[in-house]
């Protein structure tokens, strides 16, 4: 193919629900033949971009373009090109697994050999039992397989391993490495730090619709205090919050930081965990 | 066990291939699901062999002296096209928007014409098994029909395309509860008070108004079709509006996820 358009670009991408602004002008770009992650919280527009890029909703602002291809207007030239796995659902409740796959699988040209790809990942033993009654992991990875069973140049994978156990997330990073050596371009949401950091070549993070940093795990985590954070040991008074807010304002101006961000909130676990260690709870 | 080879080979198969398996994977869930062979199968026996039973007992204002089995088979026929394009349809398409079938499927190759395809081919191999079932448990009870090939054909035709458009419409526009609960009340109503099963000259002074109902539209076409082997142009008709109706209707207010 002398086609060399990247993968999936992204350029100034605006959705909105209602009043609710769900992307926020973002704009990324993802080459092929990698892993990238966009990394960020629940919310933060993941999925929202995700289905843009695979022709279910149309950009109110903005370009997206996979494979050279508008998702919308050429969208029954690209499908077959693109493999999907939805974060949750997409088989009929009362379906065998392997049904399923091999249905998805005579949809296309050229799929993989069904029997061994489920085997792959570790679906044998189900094949024949209803999709309402797979595990969440089960249905999970049969998602998965429906994904790339027609042997796609593109995989958007949607939070793939959102409630695996570590054994079946472990297969599907294999999988997902194995599809890129093989020269598939795979982009997955999560918000596992640690998955994007094992697993992605390129990760984009974003938050609340905006692209707030991109580059290679290994560039996004070096040079150490690019983030600041900052728990204490009790609920902030109104008083004593709006000092803090004050006083970060001054040294900012002083020092002539930019505050990329700075959040409030109650303590999580994570804040629990790092206080105890000294370490994040993702860092394993 | 052979390896896989994950190298890009990207490609849609041939439309009529794709349309196909999605046809016989549409009529095979149909089939294995309880509730929808009740409908399909079951309540059109029961009610084939009560109507002809019962019948006898009752002074029906019936047009021709052609026995009961003759009348009611072909009635019977079309309430089976009636519960499947519509109410099995309905709600088997309500739950694939609930469980995100239909959203899957429009990210697959399977263009949306082609999935309609598949459901309209899906419809017309269940209702092949169900004429064979009534058809044979009419013949059980007596029935010997003198078929028209057109007139038949365009009913079941014809009544598949007016009931699945309604059909689709009610999936479209409610949740998949509320398809449920509605598609099944609309198919009890037209069942016992449609003019499906029974000719509307049994209907007395309502028959002006029940004329014009898909139901009976589909049950007068299917009488015709079968009785004389005549073409019922006038209920074909109704049934054609029907369903231009119901696909406008549904063109405009179905939302696929």
């Amino acid at each position: 193919m002398p086609d060399a358009s990247p993968a999936v670009s992204v350029d100034g991408l605006v959705m909105r629900y209602g009043d609710k602004v769900a992307v926020d002008g973002l704009s990324l770009t993802v080459e092929r033949n990698t892993i990238t992650a966009v990394l960020g919280p629940n919310g933060a527009g993941k999925t929202t971009t995700l289905e843009t890029c695979e022709g279910y909703r149309r950009p109110q602002q903005g370009t997206v373009r996979v494979l050279g291809l508008d998702p919308v207007q050429q969208r029954r030239d690209l499908l077959p090109r693109i493999g999907v796995m939805l974060q949750g659902g997409g088989a009929w409740s009362g379906v065998r697994a392997m049904e399923m796959l091999e249905h998805v699988a005579r949809l296309h040209a050229h799929p993989l050999d069904t029997a061994v790809l489920a085997e792959r990942l570790g679906l044998g033993d189900c094949g024949r039992t209803p999709y309402r009654r797979l595990s969440g992991g089960q249905q999970q990875r049969l998602g998965l397989a429906m994904a790339i069973v027609g042997r796609p140049e593109i995989v958007f994978v949607d939070e793939p391993t959102a409630g695996m156990d570590p054994q079946a997330r472990r297969t599907t990073w294999e999988l997902l490495d194995e599809l890129r050596r093989s020269g598939v371009t795979v982009v997955l949401t999560t918000h596992y730090l640690e998955e994007a950091e094992q697993l992605a070549d390129q990760v984009h993070i974003i938050d609340r619709g905006r692209l707030i940093a991109s580059g290679t795990p290994e560039e996004l985590t070096r040079g150490s205090s690019a983030t600041v954070r900052l728990v204490v040991d009790k609920e902030l008074p109104t008083a004593a919050e709006a000092g803090l807010r004050a006083s970060i304002d001054t040294w900012s101006a002083e020092h002539g930081v930019g505050v990329r961000s700075i959040s409030f909130g109650s303590r999580t676990l994570e804040d629990v965990f790092l206080e105890l260690t000294g370490r994040e709870l993702d860092d394993e | 066990m052979s390896e896989l080879d994950f190298a890009p080979r990207p490609g849609a198969a041939p439309l009529h291939r794709q349309v196909l398996a999605q046809s016989r994977m549409e009529a095979r869930l149909m089939l294995r699901n309880g509730e929808q062979l009740l409908l399909a199968v079951v309540i059109p026996v029961l009610v084939l062999f009560g109507a002809v039973t019962a019948g006898e007992h009752l002074n029906l204002d019936l047009p021709s002296s052609r026995p009961l089995v003759d009348i009611f088979t072909p009635g019977v026929i079309a309430l089976a096209v009636m519960s499947t394009s519509f109410t099995s349809l309905a709600i088997a398409t309500g739950f694939e928007r609930r469980y995100g079938v239909i959203k899957r499927l429009g990210s697959s190759p399977l263009p949306r014409s082609g999935l309609l395809a598949g459901k309209i081919g899906a419809l017309l191999l269940v209702q092949l098994l169900q004429v064979f079932i009534i058809g044979g448990v009419g013949q059980l009870l007596g029935w010997t029909p003198e078929p028209g090939v057109l007139g038949v054909g365009l009913a079941i035709l014809l009544g598949t395309a007016a009931f699945a458009a309604l059909g689709l419409f009610v999936a479209g526009a409610l949740r998949a509860e509320a398809t449920l609960a509605a598609a099944n009340l609309i198919y009890l109503l037209l069942m016992t008070g449609g003019g499906v099963v029974l000719p509307l000259t049994a209907y007395g002074d309502a028959r002006p108004f029940l004329q014009w109902l898909p139901s009976a539209a589909l049950g007068e076409a299917m009488r015709t079709g079968f009785i004389d082997g005549g073409v019922a142009w006038r209920d074909l008709g109704v049934l054609l509006v029907w369903a231009v109706f119901g696909t406008v209707l549904t063109a405009k207010t179905f939302k696929w996820e």
